[in-house]
């Protein structure tokens, strides 16, 4: 398990990469095909830069623990 | 110590209060894939009893401080809270604040080095060390059961909030919710389960972040959403100061003074339970040094400090911005033609009114990993405390590693059925919620002062520690049933006539807690003292805890800890 101690870090980092992608992607399609009942706060298009922030952070987690 | 009120049964909502797209769902999904995953690839590192129940006595201080924390945030802990806050007020943050940073310093720089030096396995595992096997069978044995039982509640409180919010079936939340964290848990046990409450403690925050800071931005920032809860809510001044109402009970909207916060919750209850339950303690076991293990619930303690931000401030800001009045869960459950919302429903609502298609099943999905991170913290301290603690010693002392280890597994799976089990319980005798859950709290106060006499006080005997834990137990159990049946009581335990039912857990808590710890030092002096040679690496003064010296003044604990300390103290000024 030694030489695995960054392995959790790791996954985190895919997982968040995965959900970064889907978020934004999700906040994208959004802008440009407004839905009938948007949320409060929606011209802020959170779902953007909180999919950004976390593909983001899913990337940093995966360059700087991966797996050797 | 989740404030969440289980009486939603009932409320078998018309309409659920989300509806998830199909990115949300997507997102949910391959949650429950990936902490399936987690347990399948960690199998291979789960050989022998050390690695199943203690994770190899490898994790980090990061780790394990972040999986010490992650066991405590369920998901009821969040909606629970959440909703205080909107029932309280700001009030709610002592359970943040006081009623955990001391306990959790407390355990690191005091505590830890005796837990860790001797290399009991389990909280009770070092009560046998100290006290003998007595002690250790009734603490083990309560704290098995109770387990169970409130990891059963819990599952069956969170498939309550899924049905309610997102209008999922019962029986389906409970069986694969329940059967994911069992297979996760069984496969890979405690590092498993340690793992998976990083990524839960990093999904609950990027899950629930969004809601405070959206709100703190739609109401003008903290002066706004200020401004906007006084001209809300009558006397809602009290609902934003921490300290300057608890004068007297009458004067907040808790009904509890600054004796029962202060050595009710801060000295007692939340010492007896950021210290000796084994549910969290177990996670601070599997460091991997003394140092590691004396650092990790010092960055739990860091972090703690910053989760009402996701907690106490949502519901702080539902007071201020949501356009409907929230009410008890009684009172909409006795209304339900009105279609009222609860105080328990703050957070999801929150939740809906900011986070779109993605964002929102990302919350769901925070929510999800609380339930699972608190139910796997359950299942993995059950596993260990009856393998170690009571098969072990009681049933069968002379088998090999090999048969532990698949007795750990065995019991992961016992313990997920036992649970499920005492969800339908719940499901049918409702009031045994409330039972179980007080229950659990009698045990709390006065395991803390039978473990931190042991540690701190060479005098006491194997008698005065078990004699002492079986009159404060006993005596907190008769104090909860004296106001039970006679409520009125409550003036004389709780010291007011005016005092509410929340005091009523702070003051019995360190009642009993003084009851236990006199019993404790009269039965002690009055039986010959324990030879100095059983007590070496047990008790201050006849243990040698490593110096710290030689390590850089930034890599000491205790360093952490006074500056941990000392934003606490600024914390309580800003917003007292």
């Amino acid at each position: 398990m030694k030489n695995n101690a960054n392995s959790i870090w790791f996954l985190i980092g895919i997982l968040l990469f995965i959900y970064g992608v889907l978020i934004a992607a999700a906040g994208i399609y959004g802008w440009f095909v407004p839905p009938a009942h948007p949320v409060e706060l929606w011209r802020l298009h959170a779902g953007i830069w909180w999919g950004a922030l976390l593909f983001a952070m899913g990337l940093f987690y995966i360059i700087r623990f991966r797996i050797k | 110590m989740s404030s969440f009120t289980c009486t939603l049964a009932a409320a078998a909502p018309a309409t659920s209060l989300i509806s998830l797209g199909p990115v949300d769902i997507a997102i949910v999904v391959i949650y429950f894939l990936f902490v399936i995953g987690i347990g399948l690839y960690l199998k291979r590192f789960t050989k022998t009893g050390n690695d199943f129940f203690m994770a190899g006595r490898e994790m980090t201080a990061w780790i394990a401080g972040l999986s010490f924390i992650s066991a405590n945030l369920g998901a009821l802990e969040l909606l629970g809270w959440a909703g205080a806050a909107y029932q309280y007020g700001i009030l709610a943050v002592h359970w943040y604040w006081i009623g955990a940073i001391p306990a959790m310093l407390f355990l690191g720089i005091v505590m830890m080095p005796f837990y860790y030096v001797c290399k009991t396995n389990s909280v009770p595992g070092y009560l046998q060390l100290r006290y003998g096997g007595g002690t250790r069978a009734l603490a083990a044995i309560c704290f098995a059961v109770m387990t169970i039982l409130m990891s059963g509640i819990n599952m069956f409180a969170m498939a309550i909030v899924m049905r309610v919010v997102l209008g999922w079936n019962l029986h389906l939340s409970i069986w694969v919710s329940s059967l994911t964290v069992g297979l996760y848990v069984g496969l890979g046990g405690l590092l498993s389960a340690i793992f998976n409450e990083v990524l839960q403690f990093m999904l609950i925050w990027l899950g629930a972040l969004l809601v405070p800071i959206l709100g703190l931005y739609q109401a003008g920032g903290w002066n706004g959403m200020v401004h906007k809860i006084e001209r809300n809510v009558a006397n809602g001044a009290s609902y934003v100061h921490a300290w300057s109402t608890l004068g007297h009970f009458s004067t907040n909207p808790m009904g509890i003074n600054w004796v029962g916060i202060v050595f009710g919750l801060g000295a007692v209850l939340s010492m007896g339970y950021w210290t000796t339950d084994f549910l969290v303690v177990q996670r601070v076991m599997a460091a991997k040094d003394l140092r590691s293990a004396k650092m990790a619930p010092i960055i739990g303690a860091a972090f703690k400090m910053f989760v009402p931000f996701i907690v106490i401030l949502p519901g702080l800001l539902g007071l201020a911005l949501l356009p409907m009045k929230l009410y008890p869960q009684n009172y909409v459950q006795a209304h339900p033609a009105q279609h009222l919302f609860s105080y328990n429903e703050v957070l999801p609502l929150m939740l809906v009114r900011y986070c779109g298609p993605g964002l929102l099943g990302l919350g769901v999905t925070a929510l999800i990993a609380g339930f699972m991170s608190g139910m796997a913290g359950n299942i993995s301290a059950f596993a260990t405390v009856w393998t170690y603690d009571i098969y072990r010693p009681m049933i069968n002392s002379r088998a090999g590693d090999a048969h532990y280890v698949a007795m750990g597994r065995w019991c992961t799976a016992l313990g997920v059925l036992a649970s499920i089990a005492t969800a339908y319980l719940a499901m049918h005798f409702q009031s045994i919620m409330d039972y179980v859950q007080a229950l659990f709290s009698f045990f709390i106060a006065p395991l803390f002062g039978t473990v931190v006499l042991g540690m701190l006080w060479k005098r006491a005997t194997k008698a005065g520690g078990f004699w002492g834990l079986l009159a404060g137990t006993l005596s907190s159990i008769a104090m909860y049933l004296l106001v039970k049946f006679d409520p009125p009581l409550l003036r004389y335990i709780a010291l007011s006539d005016r005092a509410k039912p929340m005091a009523d857990d702070m003051f019995r808590a360190l009642w009993c807690f003084l009851i236990g710890v006199a019993v404790t030092v009269i039965v002690s002096l009055a039986t010959p003292p324990v030879a100095a040679g059983e007590l070496r690496g047990l008790v201050l003064g006849c243990t040698d805890i490593p110096s710290e010296k030689r390590y850089p003044l930034i890599h000491r604990p205790i360093f952490w800890a006074v500056l941990i300390f000392a934003g606490l103290v600024v914390l309580n000024i800003l917003f007292w």
